[in-house]
This record gives C-alpha cells, structure tokens and sequence, in this order.
C-alpha cells in the first residue's frame, strides 16, 4: 500500500563528493523491494515537485531504508544537509522493482553505472543466483564498493582507469571475459543501450531500471512514459509509465 | 451544516473536485483518498481514439510551481467507456468527464457516445489545452471559436456542459461571455499559463515540447482574479482552479465566485489534498457558523 508519511532521518554522511548516504526509519521499509523507489519531498516550498530516490538497502528487521543520492538540484542539497532526528517527507514504496527470483539458480550480471549503483545493492542482497556485480564509476570514488564485497564478486570499471577496467562497465565484462545468462541493471541511458544491444546479440534476457523526469509517482500525471514495443495495458498507446509500469522493465520490450 | 453545491440542475454532496488531467480516473489516488468523499472525480481528457501525447521530458519544475506538456495522450472513448467509467461507478461521487479533439466533429463524437451513460453528471470541454498544436486551445483563444464550438457540442451533448477557459486570453470576460451565449451551462478556469524553462548549464528546454502549462500555487493569484472577473461578467456558475492547496485557498476561490474548485498539480505533492480541502471546509463552515457553503459564493466583501 502507497502512503505519504512524514519518516525520520537516521544518519547521513557523504560518501563521495556529491553522493550521500541516508538511513531513514520508516514503516515502509516493510514493503520494499529491490528496484523500488520513493519519492522525497522538498520542505521549501517553492520546491514542490517530490524526488524520486531508488531504494539501495532495506534494514534487516524491516525498520529502515536507506537511500544513496547525488546532489543535482535544489532539492537533493536540501536534502543532503538533513542530520540524524531530523523529519523527512516521503511516499512510497513506488515502482515494480527488479523480478530477482527469475534469476534462481542462473548465472546473473548485477550492473550499475553511476548514481545507478545504489539499487543494485538490495537486489544483490536477496537474489539467490550466481552473481556477479559489474559497476562502473567516474573515478576511484567506488562507493558502495565494501557493501557488494559482502553478497557477490565485484568487478569495476572507472573512467578514467584509477580502478579495475579502464571504461566502462562494458568493456570490463569484454576486458575480463565474462559470460552471463541474465543481466539486471540500473543506470545512464548510454549504458542501458549498450546492455539491451548486447543481451539481444547473446540472446540473453536483460531487466533494465529507468529514469525519467517525473511528477505524481503514482501512475496519475503520464509525465514519466517510454515508448513499448508492444501495446500496453494502460495507455493503449505504447507509453508505459515508468514510476508505475516500471521502472523496470524488459529491455526487449521498450524502445530506448 | 450543508456543503452540498448545485451546479447546472446536479447537486455535489460539497464543492470539491478534481482538476482533468492530474489525477487519472481516479484509480491511481484510491489508495490514497477514500473517492466517496469528494464532490466529482473530474477525468482526464478523453478523445474520440487513442492519442499518444508528446515526447519526454513533458514535466518540468519551476518556482512554486510546475510546467506540463503531457499532450493529452488517452486511450480513446473505447477504452474509457469500458475501463474507467465502470471503475468510477462504484463510487458515491459524481462523474465529470473532460473531452477533448482536434476537430469539432472529434468533439462531438465523444459527447455523443457520452450521451448514452446516465452516470456521467457533466461534460467538461477542453478548449484550453495549451500543450497540443491541432484543436483544444485553438477553440479558446478567440471569442467567436469558442461560441462556435460551444453551440455545436450544446446542440448534441445530453448532459450539461461546462467550457473550460484558458487563461492565455487578453481579456477573460470576453471568453467566458462568448461561452454563456452560446449556451454553456457552466465555465472551468482556469486552465494552465503557457510557460517556458531552459536549462542554462545544458543549453536545452526543460520540456521537449519547448513550452509547457504552468501550475501549482504560484498561478493562483492568477485565478483568483480571473474567476472574480468570470463570475462578475456571466450568470452561468464557475468551476475554479489554478493551484489550490488548502481549504484555505478553496474557500478564496469561492469568496471570489467559484461555485466549486477543482485540486490539480497539489495531488502530486500531497496524495490527501481533496479530502483535506473537503474537511477543512468543513471546519471553516464550524468556525464562522456558515450554515450552507453556498453563501461563501462571491462573498468577498466589496
């Protein structure tokens, strides 16, 4: 069940220039699954519009998400500047979240690039599979880095080349000679097309994250849409909403 | 205590509604608000087929507000009529449905077929979207389009029809004169100021459509004044809107002449809108011991 509530702010710190690390105590925490996000709320109120946030880690006794975000705007620096005890307006959990349990007993690729690291942690987390997490970062800021070290081989790539590959997160499985027989990913619009190209080209089934500016959250605004290959349920004009309808989806079944 | 509005011969158990386009069928917000407690569910636009709207990004924030070019994408009359219309008939709310088309027979087509469900209260007719190139605001920028397409969808439609006016008018009296005369039996307004934003750090608009309706309480002083105006220049009871948040802002709405208000981009930022404007009526009715909602309708003193 969505619900707005007014949560509580556990701990932040900054784990990279720009990327912080929020734990918030909140009851949604119960219903959260991996690849799902919320939507946090401005309190200035010339700010209005809520942020969605991918949820990176769910507290083991259900009582705490945290969420891993970079400063973009107004917003997130508000945001960023919360400390423990400190009231947070959320609304969640919103969004499909990544089907993990297709990948029972497979050899899975658990990618993420960028700020589209964060999700992947959770889903590392409770998948059961062979897996392997490919991530790629700017720099030699790999954050996230020691947490995936806990749930799965981790293999990086930096742009420019102070960890592990050298590019991107394509080229490290290339580089490393990695094979897969499904991938879950999250992150840039660049990166997710090189992965819906290469899981078709292996004929493998590939679950990708996306992003798009967003209003409502909830499915009502049609602001957030992809074009479908195939006729949707909803909007019956290939234009599935992302914050409902995803926002994960097939990479097969979207046109990116 | 009666919070109960009468708009065009249909009574609304109060006069809080939903603004066409923020808030789906209805079906998306259930979860959140209980629907039987709101005066109308007003629907997104619908056509007579299926459109599929504009390129993304189609929202934008701004200051105190937001800009949209969704581009109207429905499903079409078909779907709408098996879908969302049995959905919302389970509710103890009346049904207000907002049509759209890009030519006058795409109008009448789904007024017509409208026409066969009882449960529809009123038809909402979008003259004022700003977000699409053929049809909507086409018929509303000039005074004689707009009696002209009124008259037309009036000589057809079987419920009472309420124009809905654009701000992005020279002079508002003039529109909503022009709707009264051709027969509307009631007036929306307003609907969303054409807007623009650009990103200067990557040189592009915000918005693929390049401008976007603008909303949210940054407009609403806008539309206060507009219904004011509306509601000095014609007999026909208004229906208004533009960034109301609290019942506050609903009860200056009716102060200036509204009949009824509809919450918009409010919905996004906070799911229980409706129904805190709902109670918070309620609680203002208490406070100054107004004893029918009704005598809040162009109250303000002079």
């Amino acid at each position: 069940m969505k619900e707005k509530q007014t949560a509580t702010v556990l701990s932040q710190v900054e784990i990279a220039p720009a990327i912080f690390d929020m734990w918030i105590e909140t009851s949604l925490a119960a219903q959260a699954k991996p690849g799902q996000f919320i939507a946090v709320f401005p309190k200035d109120r010339s700010t209005l519009l809520p942020r969605p946030i991918s949820i990176c880690e769910v507290k083991e006794d259900k009582t705490a998400l945290r969420i891993v975000y970079r400063v973009a705007g107004q917003g997130t620096k508000e945001f960023s500047g919360y400390t423990a005890g400190d009231s947070i307006a959320i609304l969640g959990t919103l969004g499909n979240g990544f089907p993990y349990e297709e990948a029972a007993g497979k050899k899975v690729f658990l990618m993420g690039g960028g700020i589209g690291v964060p999700p992947i942690l959770e889903l590392a987390k409770q998948m059961q599979a062979d897996k392997k997490v490919v991530v790629g970062y700017r720099d030699s800021k790999t954050f996230l880095k020691e947490d995936f070290e806990k749930y799965a081989d981790v293999v990086i790539a930096t742009e420019d080349g102070s960890v592990g590959t050298k590019g991107n997160v394509m080229d490290a499985i290339r580089e490393n000679g990695l094979e897969a027989d499904m991938i879950y990913a999250c992150g840039p619009m660049p990166m997710l097309r090189a992965i819906k190209a290469y899981a078709a080209e292996k004929g493998i089934k590939a679950y990708i994250s996306l992003e798009e500016h967003m209003a409502c959250g909830v499915g009502a605004c049609l602001g957030c849409v992809v074009k479908t290959k195939e006729v949707d349920h909803h909007s019956h004009v290939n234009n599935a909403r992302i914050c409902t309808d995803g926002p994960v989806f097939d990479a097969e079944a979207v046109n990116i | 205590m009666n919070t109960q509005v009468t708009l065009a011969g249909v009574t609304f158990k109060n006069p809080v509604m939903t603004a066409s386009g923020t808030f789906g069928s209805g079906m998306e917000y259930s979860e959140f608000v209980d629907l039987n407690r709101l005066g109308a569910v007003v629907t997104k636009g619908v056509a007579n087929v299926p459109w599929p709207g504009n390129p993304t990004p189609r929202v934008a924030e701004v200051y105190g507000g937001m800009l949209n070019a969704i581009g109207l994408q429905n499903p079409g009359i078909d779907v709408f009529m098996e879908r969302d219309i049995p959905f919302l008939k389970q509710y103890d709310t009346k049904i207000i449905v907002n049509v759209c088309g890009k030519s006058v027979e795409d109008y009448l087509d789904v007024v017509e077929r409208l026409g066969d469900e009882p449960a529809v209260s009123m038809l909402e007719i979008n003259v004022s979207c700003p977000n699409v190139k053929e049809g909507a605001i086409a018929f509303g920028q000039k005074a004689d389009a707009l009696y002209n397409i009124t008259s037309e969808i009036k000589k057809r439609a079987k419920q009472p029809i309420i124009m809905k006016l654009s701000p992005n008018v020279t002079d508002i009296t003039e529109m909503a004169k022009a709707a009264e005369a051709a027969g509307s039996d009631a007036l929306s307004l307003i609907n969303t100021l054409t807007g623009m934003k650009i990103d200067v750090h990557r040189r592009k608009f915000a918005i693929a459509n390049k401008t976007g309706g603008m909303s949210g309480p940054a407009i609403k002083p806008i539309a206060v004044r507009m219904v004011y105006q509306a509601s000095h220049a014609v007999k026909i009871p208004i229906i208004g809107m533009g960034g109301i948040a609290t019942a506050e802002d609903a009860i200056e709405f009716m102060l200036a002449g509204a009949s009824a208000i509809s919450v918009g981009a409010m919905n996004f930022v906070n799911p229980y809108t409706t129904v805190e404007i709902v109670e918070g009526i309620e609680k203002y009715m208490k406070q100054y011991g107004i004893e029918n909602v009704t005598d809040l309708i162009g109250a303000v003193q002079e």
